[in-house]
């Protein structure tokens, strides 16, 4: 849901005030000494393993996940079905497995397509002045309408597939991005060094592209992965609204959905994918956390 | 300060006519036909095409959306395609449920999380500190129709103490009001506790180190009126602003804490009218949340004045 | 601004609400604790013109508050309700008189002149009706209380028009409203049925509330499907809409409510282990499902292909997923229903099970070249989403290339009047079903309209059939229209017009103080009461 953008947003804003730039490796250094931290040792591992099973998934299944068998549904734990059958008989633990990769593929997806376009916008909206007020009263027409709706109105109006529900999680991501992006080019841009580097005629490609979005790079990743888990987030309650992707791309949040009106029957259906979920969500808010913490020496104080 | 307020209700304007006529097109340009909807599912063509005459569908769009504009202009926001009702006499039917769930999380969230979050800045990476900022992580982390349903699991169905679902208005009295709004109103705050006092924690931290702090402290303050007469209320600003956006995005929230727990509220109706392809429904609802978004944030812009006189409009 | 202010609220016709009052719902009790059936029923009534939609749930609105010139019982006999009748010698002219004590909720006598305005709104909008007033040469109002059908030549359709039991019934509504053009949904709800409807309580898709029509007279005779007396014992009806099956079980054990119309047959555990619930299967007769394929666009304009689609699916795998439990399905080869005089077992061998390598075998002699099959899925509808699952399953196996397209049911109902090609946003094959007692013959059975594009999606187009209806309007007695049937039946098999994925009975659960629902393919509310103690 919106809600984790919009924490993502208010923590890395400050970023945006105090650009900063800090060397690699020192950066690597920090990292590493973080994960000496308990919780955030496990939620590397738990997103490791997450990874890891998505990556090798056709390797690891032990049935085909959209093989459907009607004498074998809501068929207990087995030796054949480690994690049960579903409403059609279909293998849970092998569609938790590929399940992980629809999920994970709509979180970097969606985190990688709104950062590239809110990334342009924002530059522009930031560098040319008269588009800047055209740009962000549309931006605020997009905020404006709640991003669910936009979400459910596009995959019902169109179909749902991988690819509507990617565009329907990214668009309203995009206005947040945008004015992240747009916050610290105008700060970078009334800098003195800046400053001087237009006076003495740098052409505009190389100011963007050495001074202007060099500065943005910290604040998007930590807030990429705030839209990361976001959009797994979204996937799973477009899914619970019935707008979200086919019941043949198994993903979490449809496995949950599939499975929500046998709750109280076999609430397993649910928990699975839901507690699975729920500690990638976990792990990746840590480590969006450290990051931000790394990426970001003022806010690292407080912590 | 008027002044500021006209202005900007007038920039809203703008805002406000976009988000209508961007709704519109997408709403028109995308398949779904209401008369098929109307009919049934074994409608002749003839018929529908009938159905989508008399109900003016069949006119170009940009007549469609002047049509509408006029209407909009006098204040009418059309009637349903399907039942026949006036939007504005079914948004009345159904804004109860959503206003009430609405304030009661936002009273349930101040309550719990500025002391959570004053708390855990009392003691930086401290064991309380460590506890709060875990649960909030934790609230980001489930979704909310997840709490819901462990919710009724718990607490409707294993230990009874609450109804699984409905919605009982004030005037029918209280207890059953309140009864039935307890569960949802946790499934839905669990998410806005943990963004508020996360950012209550870090602004009371940021505010501590400043120098008025010291001061306070040095005159003999005790550590209580320090945190919350110096510090919370210095602190306020960013506090309300995630407050107020977290207000602005409650709808996403209601949409699905009314689905589980059956609350006859505008989320459902919004979902309803979306899959009925309810043109002058859809269209009502969404200019009625960007309506509340926008006056959501200009509440916000007026309350920082209140909280830091420095600001003036 | 506008959307909250009281000015402009008031403005609306029928506005309750002031910003101040906004806490308080449109509906306010009705004061005494009156005897009250909580219905939970298959979604929120929306639709509220029951001559326009064929929706299910619109028809069971229409048999609370609206009445029928004729029933039909149980015998599926054609019997008195609002008038009796009498037929000439050459069967060509029909005279209906009224009953007496008829009236309007408004008070007003329920007159000719209504019912003739009535049938004739809905013999411009009903399948059977269109084809019925094809027939008709005049109709007459003879007195307040009489009216004369002239026929151009006998027809059964007339006396099975009257009395259709499912969408569309020709319900009987005041001539004002009833001239309301078919294109356009009545916004009156006056009838003259047992129940009034009351509109200050009515929320669309969350609540829909009746009470108690103190000036119905019933007829005399014990009730039988939409035939006989309809006595009301309890004082209100209301509908409540919850879009989640689990929390309207959990709502039931709760004493919430009183009535579920159709429980999730995975679900029946539940209720079947609760005390005091009561299991019931209201229509025993049932429903059917079955596919359409798209005849206007490959792969399904190649007759040898539909067969081989007939062949690949197996009726026990899509009932096995749908429904579970064996009590509770059958399968079923024919077109009018198992169980229905016209049942026919033509087909069976190939149709009920699964016989892939017969189709595989099609499917090369057809020279099929892999061309995607869209088939429509609906992920919303209980009832229909199992089918198109199975149903690609067994397709794949048979070397189909299925494209399953997921999406609400509501789309799907749009879908399915796009007779473009699938490339350009088409369809070529969907499921859905049917109650069985509207699809014994060749008209009630949508399906059986096989005029090309003028017929119900799919477009089949089998003018051997269409002649064959037409016999069988036309036939004397029921052992002609039986044969007609017989052949229809072949046709429809091997031509591809409808494949038929078997038969099941929803059962409906009810608190165990309640007795008296009436067995029926149609929800009624009339005849319960509150068990004696």
């Amino acid at each position: 849901m919106s809600n984790n953008t919009i924490q993502g947003e208010l923590l890395a804003e400050p970023a945006a005030r105090a650009p900063t730039r800090g060397d690699r490796s020192s950066l690597a250094a920090q990292m590493l000494l973080s994960l000496r931290s308990v919780p955030v040792f496990l939620a590397f591992v738990v997103l490791t393993v997450v990874s890891l099973l998505a990556v090798f998934a056709p390797f690891l299944i032990r049935a085909d996940p959209i093989a459907i068998d009607p004498l074998q549904r809501f068929a207990g734990v087995s030796a054949e079905h480690w994690l049960g059958n579903d409403a059609f008989g279909r293998d849970v633990y092998s569609r938790l497995l590929f399940g992980a990769r629809v999920s994970l593929i709509v979180g970097l997806g969606a985190a990688a397509a709104s950062l590239v376009v809110g990334l342009i916008i924002g530059v522009v909206a930031g560098y040319i002045r008269f588009a800047d007020t055209f740009i962000m009263r549309v931006m605020d027409g997009i905020m404006a309408i709640p991003s669910i709706l936009l979400a459910i109105a596009l995959v019902s109006l169109t179909g749902a597939s991988l690819v509507t529900v990617l565009v329907a999680i990214t668009v309203p991501e995009i206005p947040r991005v945008v004015r992240l992006v747009r916050s610290i080019i105008l700060n970078v841009r009334s800098e003195a060094y800046v400053e001087a580097a237009i006076s003495l005629g740098t052409p505009t490609y190389r100011l963007l592209i050495r001074h202007m979005v060099p500065n943005t790079v910290a604040p998007l990743i930590v807030q990429g992965t705030f839209i990361f888990a976001s959009a797994i987030l979204t996937e799973a309650t477009l899914s619970f609204l019935g707008a979200g992707l086919p019941t043949e791309i198994p993903s979490w949040g449809n496995m949950m959905a599939d499975g929500r009106m046998y709750f109280q029957l076999y609430p397993s259906l649910v928990l699975y994918p839901g507690i699975i979920l729920a500690f990638t969500l976990l792990s990746v808010n840590i480590l969006g956390d450290v990051l931000r913490d790394v990426l970001d020496p003022k806010m690292a104080k407080r912590t | 300060m008027f002044s500021y307020v006209i202005k900007r209700a007038v920039a809203t304007l703008p805002v406000m006519a976009m988000v209508a006529v961007v709704v519109f097109a997408m709403l028109r340009l995308t398949p779904g036909d209401p008369a098929a909807i109307l009919a049934g599912d074994d409608a002749s063509g003839a018929q529908l095409e009938a159905i989508r005459r008399s109900m003016g569908l069949d006119q170009p769009i940009m007549v469609q959306l002047y049509v509408w504009m006029k209407q909009l202009a006098q204040g009418d926001l059309g009637v349903s395609l399907l039942s026949g009702t006036p939007v504005l006499e079914m948004i009345g039917g159904r804004i109860g449920p959503t206003l009430s769930l609405a304030v009661l999380t936002i009273l349930l969230t101040i309550v719990v999380a500025i002391p959570m979050g004053v708390v855990a800045a009392r003691n930086p990476g401290g064991l309380l500190d460590r506890t709060v900022m875990t649960f909030s992580v934790l609230g980001f982390s489930i979704p909310t129709f997840v709490i819901g349903y462990l919710l009724i699991y718990a607490m409707a169905l294993k230990l009874g103490w609450f109804p699984v679902q409905g919605y009982s208005s004030v005037d029918k009295g209280l207890w059953p009001f309140f009864q039935r709004l307890v569960l949802p109103t946790l499934a839905l705050s669990g998410i806005y506790i943990a963004l508020v006092a996360r950012m209550t924690r870090s602004s009371v931290i940021d505010v501590m180190g400043e120098d008025f702090i010291r001061t306070a402290r040095a005159k003999g303050a005790k550590e209580t009126s320090v945190l919350l007469r110096h510090a919370l209320r210095n602190a306020a600003v960013p506090i309300v602003t995630v407050i107020g956006i977290g207000v602005a995005s409650l709808i996403t929230g209601v949409v699905v804490t009314e689905s589980v727990f059956n609350l006859p509220g505008l989320g459902r109706l919004v979902v309803e009218a979306v899959l009925a392809r309810d043109y002058p429904v859809i269209q009502g609802l969404i200019l009625l949340f960007s309506f509340t978004y926008v006056l959501i944030n200009l509440a916000v812009d007026i309350l920082y004045t209140v909280f830091d006189p420095r600001i003036r409009y | 601004m506008m959307i909250l202010s009281c000015k402009s609220l008031l403005r609306g016709s029928r506005a309750l609400l002031c910003a101040a009052s906004v806490l308080v719902p449109v509906a306010a009790s009705t004061g005494a604790q009156a005897e009250t059936v909580k219905a939970v029923m298959m979604s929120g009534l929306r639709v509220m013109d029951p001559v326009m939609s064929t929706a299910f749930l619109t028809r069971d609105h229409g048999y609370m508050i609206y009445d029928t010139l004729l029933g039909v019982d149980s015998e599926f006999k054609v019997q008195s309700q609002m008038a009796s009748w009498t037929v000439s010698d050459d069967k060509k002219t029909y005279t209906f008189t009224l009953r007496d004590g008829l009236k309007w909720h408004d008070g007003a006598p329920v007159t000719s002149e209504d019912c003739i305005a009535s049938i004739k709104r809905w013999g411009g909008v009903d399948t059977t009706g269109l084809a019925l007033m094809t027939m008709v040469e005049d109709i007459t109002a003879t007195d307040d209380k009489t009216f004369v059908i002239k026929l151009t030549q006998p027809t059964t359709l007339l006396l099975s028009g009257l009395s259709k039991l499912s969408s569309r019934p020709a319900f009987m509504m005041p001539k004002r409203v009833a001239e309301t053009p078919g294109s356009q949904p009545i916004t009156e709800y006056v009838g003259s049925g047992p129940f009034r409807f009351i509109e200050e309580e009515f929320q669309p898709g969350v609540r829909v509330v009746y009470e108690k029509n103190g000036d119905y007279v019933p007829r005399d005779e014990p009730p039988s499907w939409t035939a006989g007396g309809k006595v009301v014992n309890v004082d209100r009806v209301e509908w409540v809409t919850m879009p989640d099956q689990m929390t309207a079980i959990n709502a039931l054990q709760n004493d919430e409510i009183d009535f579920i119309q159709q429980i999730p047959f995975d679900l029946l555990p539940l209720v079947e282990a609760a005390d005091g619930i009561d299991v019931k299967v209201i229509d025993k007769l049932g429903s059917w499902t079955y596919f359409r394929m798209n005849h206007l666009h490959p792969p399904f304009d190649n007759e040898l292909v539909r067969q081989a689609a007939m062949a690949a699916v197996g009726q026990e795998d899509v009932l096995r997923m749908l429904v579970g439990n064996p009590e509770y399905f059958q399968t079923c080869a024919a077109v009018m229903g198992c169980g229905n005089p016209n049942e026919d077992t033509y087909g069976e061998e190939w149709v009920v099970s699964a016989d892939i390598e017969r189709a595989k075998e099609l499917l090369k002699e057809a020279n099929y070249d892999g061309t995607p099959v869209v088939l429509l899925q609906p992920t919303d509808i209980a009832m229909l989403a199992a089918q198109p699952i199975v149903m690609a399953d067994a397709w794949r196996k048979a070397g189909f290339n299925v494209d399953l397209k997921t999406m609400d049911w509501q789309t799907v109902v749009t879908q399915q009047g796009n007779q473009k090609s699938p490339e350009e946003g088409g369809w070529n094959a969907f499921s859905t079903y049917s109650i069985l007692a509207t699809s014994g013959d060749p008209f009630g059975n949508t399906t059986l309209s096989t005029a090309g594009r003028k017929s119900w999606a799919g477009w089949p187009d089998v003018p051997e059939i269409e002649a064959l209806r037409l016999d069988y309007a036309r036939a004397a007695n029921a052992e002609e229209q039986k044969a007609i049937a017989a052949k229809i039946q072949k046709l429809a098999i091997d031509k591809g017009v409808v494949g038929p994925l078997g038969q099941f009975r929803i059962p409906a659960a009810y608190d165990s103080e309640w007795t008296g629902f009436l067995e029926a393919p149609v929800t009624l509310f009339w005849n319960i009461q509150k068990a004696a103690e």
